[in-house]
């Protein structure tokens, strides 16, 4: 047999039908549905009388519209986001598929529940209407977003029209220093590459900088892989895949989970197997970044300052000068100067455990500056219920943030978490784009430790010299 | 679906790179549960101020441009989000072409599920395509699909690559679903082997 990456042994395993024409029909084990891509797509199975093929392999969670208010028993004032979500209420009930309503506590981000529930596993194809399902690649899932019309499709066949994409490997060698994460690899590599960089790729990150990180360090790499432009990203499964994987709801138990961990564990690049392209990058290079502009390509390290857009080419010296403006930003600035109105910590990028313990850890002996609104949105209501049992949620409130429920919130601004014209936020999200997080609001990707060192001094900060000079009281 | 053979219309000039999802379509027009009416929101924060009046620069509200039915915009275009808002609100506006050095994955996808036609160039043709463009009302392009071909106000002819799939579809317009579901019977039989070899999934 010849050699084949990961991507390929997942593709073949799929692989419904092959056409003539290169296009090819891929099986789908895994549908998760939220409100705002969906209702267009039941409607339709409506109008031409068909049903869910597999219920049973489709999980459906409302989370970009929630309020994360404590206070869920007021219900959602705004009508739409109202009506959105009781469209998903009804078609979940009428089409008889899993469902976590706002009402369970295990409702929260899509891409944080379907991991957190064992829905995603090893090998499996997972497809959402959200560009962010490239999160589960980290569990070695060929997972990616999907159109509306998509969504339709799957929901009626369980299977997708998809032509194979090329290999990418990312490798990470080396070790993260200090103060340095998963955020800062993933928005290191855009950076890097570009968010066209991965556009007809799925990316495979390897490396040891990769192996030496937790599944909630993998998944916010493999979060951002769509950042870069690649239909999705993956890692190889290995032991610390197979112990989060365990145990969990959805996850095969006894004989069968013997049988996963037989197939599981053959989820891996052949030696000899053929890249399209490979990126290599060392992990001890990488410095706490922070994006200066409204691309997640607009990367640079907290200690330098914001760019000439004359030092770029091409229609990048418009689109940086576009970008500074809407940024309110004057090249020369050192990053570390610009001061925030904002801190926001959540997302499916950033609202897993480890970043709320990551958050907590900085926060130590300190306090949210006075006058910084600081939020914390929980990825999950289990994920919140967790930090409330390890005591992390009392210290975070008591250091002056925000303690909110769970939901996709100021990521993009759906709900009523919303930036004001103008207000400038440290975001651990994954897009900075204009009028993302509010109409003029302006957004700096940063992680979760980044964001918490900015809430202890209102500006951008380095984590690192917040260590050394701030010692704790 | 809608088909797709032949259009010839006003292109509008949008130079600008990574135009994002956010921009075509903003979130907050993402509440609705219907597929229409998306297009007089299209790329709503360039095109209104705070207060909802027009901002009569950008391009799709200055007079020669209000009827485009063809785009030329700069690379990576339509990066960012999923949402299939966005391929309806460039529909809904009355654009049914869009041609870029480069698209994002997904909306490059999207917009052959709902009868647009997004066509890559090499950098020198879009630019060429963009001065075209620029002319205005009185300039109007011509995209023939089943020929491949985008000819400019001038006569110059430019041709371009697609997947021969897609272009059947679009020719035709006809429903992906439809299409698969003629393969029940090879999805049924994947299905009951998959589900002995892999049957905790």
């Amino acid at each position: 047999m010849s050699p084949k990456t990961l991507y390929d042994k997942i593709w073949d395993a799929h692989l419904v039908h092959e056409a003539e024409d290169g296009s090819s029909l891929i099986y789908i084990d895994r549908h998760l549905v939220h409100e705002v891509t969906s209702p267009q797509a039941f409607e339709g199975l409506r109008m031409a009388g068909r049903t869910v093929r597999a219920p049973d392999k489709t999980i459906a969670v409302p989370d970009h519209n929630v309020p994360t208010d404590v206070d869920r028993a007021k219900g959602i004032e705004n009508e739409q986001s109202r009506i959105q979500l009781e469209a998903l209420d009804t078609n979940a009930k009428d089409f008889g598929v899993h469902y976590y309503p706002v009402s369970d506590v295990r409702q929260g981000i899509v891409h944080i529940i379907g991991p957190e529930q064992g829905w995603t596993l090893p090998g499996m194809t997972i497809v959402c209407g959200d560009s962010h399902t490239a999160t589960h690649g980290a569990f070695g899932a060929l997972a990616h977003g999907i159109g509306t019309s998509e969504v339709e499709h799957v929901l009626a066949t369980q299977t997708l029209i998809q032509s194979k994409s090329k290999n990418m490997k990312v490798e990470i060698t080396g070790s993260l220093p200090p103060g340095v994460t998963a955020k800062d690899i993933t928005m290191a590599i855009i950076g890097r590459t570009g968010t066209a960089g991965g556009t007809g790729y799925v990316i495979e990150y390897c490396g040891s900088a990769i192996r030496e990180l937790s599944m909630e360090g993998r998944m916010t790499v493999c979060n951002m892989a769509i950042e870069g432009g690649a239909r999705a990203g993956l890692i190889a499964p290995d032991e610390t895949t197979f112990d989060y994987v365990k145990g969990r709801t959805h996850a095969p138990k006894g004989a069968q989970w013997e049988a996963a961990m037989d197939w599981w564990k053959t989820l891996y690049s052949d030696d000899d197997a053929h890249w399209d392209k490979v990126v290599t990058f060392d992990a001890s290079e990488i410095a706490p970044l922070v994006t200066w502009g409204t691309s997640p390509e607009d990367v640079l390290p907290i200690d330098a300052e914001v760019p000439d857009p004359s030092s770029f080419e091409g229609g990048k010296v418009s689109a940086a000068t576009r970008s500074l403006d809407y940024m309110g930003l004057k090249p020369g600035t050192k990053l570390s100067e610009i001061e925030i109105d904002t801190v926001f910590i959540g997302s499916c990028t950033n609202g897993r455990i480890e970043d709320l313990r990551e958050v907590a850890k900085i926060m130590e002996g300190r306090r949210v500056k006075d006058g910084i609104r600081a939020m914390i949105v929980p990825g999950s209501g289990l994920v919140r219920a967790q930090a409330e049992e390890e005591g992390i949620a009392d210290k975070l409130k008591a250091a002056g943030f925000e303690w909110r429920m769970a939901g996709c919130s100021m990521c993009l601004g759906m709900n009523p978490d919303q930036l004001a014209p103008g207000e400038r936020c440290a975001s651990t999200s994954n897009r900075n784009f204009e009028g993302r997080q509010g109409r003029g609001g302006r957004t700096h990707l940063m992680s979760p430790a980044m964001a918490a060192a900015a809430a202890v001094t209102g500006r951008l900060t380095d984590v690192r010299e917040l260590a050394q000079n701030d010692v704790p009281a | 679906m809608d088909k797709f053979d032949q259009l010839t219309g006003i292109a509008a000039p949008l130079p600008i790179v990574n135009v994002d999802t956010d921009m075509i379509i903003p979130k907050q027009f993402l509440k609705t549960i219907k597929r229409t009416g998306l297009g007089v929101n299209l790329f709503d924060e360039m095109r209104y101020d705070d207060d909802g009046n027009e901002i009569p620069d950008f391009v799709l509200n200055r007079p020669q441009y209000r009827e485009a039915e063809i785009l030329v915009a700069g690379e990576n275009f339509g990066c960012g989000s999923s949402r299939e808002h966005a391929p309806w609100a460039i529909k809904d506006f009355g654009i049914r072409c869009v041609i870029a050095p480069s698209f994002a994955d997904i909306f490059f996808n999207n917009c052959f599920k709902n009868g647009i036609l997004p066509i890559a160039l090499p950098q020198r043709e879009v630019d060429l395509l963009m001065k075209d463009a620029e002319k205005g009302q009185n300039a109007r392009m011509t995209v023939d699909l089943e020929a491949q071909t985008v000819t400019t106000s001038d006569g110059e002819v430019i041709t371009f690559e697609i997947d021969p799939f897609r272009k059947h579809c679009l020719l035709n317009g006809l429903d992906d679903i439809a299409l698969t579901l003629e393969k029940a019977a090879a999805i049924d039989s994947f299905e009951s082997q998959a589900t002995q070899a892999r049957p905790w999934v």
